[in-house]
């Protein structure tokens, strides 16, 4: 995998990279693990022997829901398992908030929305 | 260390509760429940030296309530992990006791949220990793956890609708209860989805209200009005703070809180006459009894139903109506405590489980994140 540059600090470089169009993550060079969210020590291990490596992009759909309102259609929120051993909060896009399920294939995508960029799945299908 | 027998609960109180109407701050519900507890155990404000407290309100929530009560104590401890709090105000009251920092502990809580705009009033920071995502905090961090019991152990929400009956059926028989009308499992499956597979009716009230409770030794409690309720043993433990960090969203911390609990008051999930756990959600109680070790993981949704928590069931859960259907001020943790020590007492009225001597009283905090567990009894017990 690619060697990516240090930067100081984790939020601003993770952010840095989405707003690239690429989905990053820590991997500790110390017990192997992949972390995230980024950090400045491993939460399994403690050493703050961290690299920034690029995902793959792929993963599943750990768990989901929809929020429902009065005014509009729901939307999703689900956590995401990606193939590097990390999970994290996102949505499903490109199929009705209440019919992402569990095991559901997925794949990054980045978008760009007001408070910055954003990492957002798509199914691997779509 | 063990806490067992060393301190006891000697007041317990509920401030107002439901609605208070619009006038009235979360200061002075916990003024009115400081009065009564107080009373209850026969001691006089000057004797608190020791005071805790957990706050949506007030930042510093001990300096708060020491200014409001015009208590100048010696120990202070604001712990702040959520609903739980309070549960661990309990367990450290007693340890500050058994040190000697302190002899008589005031624990104290109030909120307004009910009256203040019917929302949920939270303290809770957002994190840029999830915040972008806009799930509906808390109760859709509780739905991923519920969406992955169901994959994984196949809990249907017919189950997680018995839980709400079971509460609605004790509510019926406290007169202190916000809701006491008929509920079926039919009426909790069509209630309103507000973050599936969680609908309105698996979600807990929205209300006012506040409590207090009173520590104190052992040989100091049995001076008292009160019969001691003494607490047999506690233990506490922390994994998460967001759910994205949760390691498994279908097994908590309970799962090391507990057997601290247990060992130390030299228990056993089946010598529990009484529990209270902190039901926020209908998933809580399934997942609790599973991480409480009343059943295995995963077969929850199974024990819960057939009445089996209900007042003429095998297992007397959440006996005040919880939550779900009693009152939910916010933080309910220390409202937990004040039914147990009733119960113990043998003060439930047409609640009350025949013979109580043990309670096992469990918080949680944040999503899933915090919690606590405390074994509380009767003189018999120790």
């Amino acid at each position: 995998m690619k060697e990516l540059r240090e930067e100081s600090a984790p939020n601003e470089t993770y952010t840095r990279y989405l707003g690239e169009g690429k989905l990053v993550f820590q991997h500790c060079t110390g017990c192997g693990r992949a972390v995230f969210y980024p950090r400045v020590l491993c939460p399994y291990c403690g050493s703050p022997s961290l690299e920034w490596r690029e995902s793959s992009g792929r993963g599943a759909v750990y768990a989901a829901t929809a929020i429902y309102h009065r005014d509009r259609e729901p939307h999703n929120v689900a956590l995401v398992d990606l193939d590097e051993g990390f999970r994290m909060m996102s949505r499903v896009e490109g199929i009705a908030a209440e019919e992402v399920e569990i095991g559901t294939r997925v794949y990054f995508e980045a978008r760009e929305e007001e408070g910055g960029p954003v990492a957002v799945f798509v199914t691997e299908e779509g | 260390m063990s806490l067992k027998g060393k301190a006891a609960l000697v007041g317990v109180a509920e401030s107002d509760l439901g609605e208070v109407g619009p006038g009235l701050t979360p200061l002075d519900l916990i003024g009115q429940a400081t009065l009564r507890t107080l009373d209850e155990a026969g001691l006089e404000k000057g004797d608190v030296d020791g005071l805790f407290s957990s706050s949506a309100y007030y930042h510093m929530p001990t300096l708060s309530v020491g200014e409001y009560l015009g208590i100048r104590p010696r120990y202070s401890d604001g712990t702040s992990m959520g609903g739980s709090s309070f549960v661990s105000h309990l367990f450290h009251a007693a340890a500050a006791i058994d040190a000697g920092l302190c002899e008589v502990a005031l624990i104290a809580y109030g909120s307004t949220q009910r009256s203040g705009g019917g929302r949920l009033v939270s303290a809770s920071e957002a994190s840029p990793y999830e915040a972008p995502y806009r799930p509906r905090y808390p109760v859709s961090m509780y739905a991923l956890a519920t969406s992955r019991h169901m994959h994984e152990y196949g809990t249907t929400r017919e189950q997680l609708a018995e839980v709400a009956v079971a509460a609605r059926e004790w509510a019926k028989l406290n007169p202190k209860a916000f809701v006491r009308d008929n509920l079926t499992v039919e009426d909790v499956l069509n209630s309103r989805m507000v973050s599936s597979p969680l609908s309105v009716l698996d979600c807990c009230l929205v209300t006012d209200g506040g409590a207090a409770a009173v520590v104190t030794s052992a040989e100091r409690a049995r001076q008292l009005k009160k019969p001691p309720v003494y607490l047999l043993g506690a233990g506490e433990a922390h994994w998460h703070r967001n759910i994205s960090q949760m390691p498994d969203l279908t097994t908590t911390a309970a799962t090391e809180s507990a057997p601290q609990a247990y060992e130390m008051a030299g228990v056993d999930p089946k010598d529990v006459d009484v529990v209270m756990l902190y039901d926020a959600f209908t998933i809580n109680t399934v997942m609790l009894l599973e991480d409480l070790g009343f059943c295995e993981k995963g077969e929850g949704g199974a024990f819960v139903s057939g009445g089996r928590i209900s007042p003429s069931g095998e297992l007397a859960v959440n006996t005040s109506g919880g939550g779900l259907s009693y009152n939910h001020p916010g933080m309910y943790g220390l409202l937990l405590i004040v039914e147990a020590v009733r119960q113990l007492r043998g003060e439930g009225g047409e609640r009350q489980v025949e013979g109580a001597e043990t309670a096992l009283v469990h918080g949680n905090g944040g999503v899933f994140s915090s919690q606590v567990t405390a074994v509380l009894g009767t003189e018999s017990t120790i």
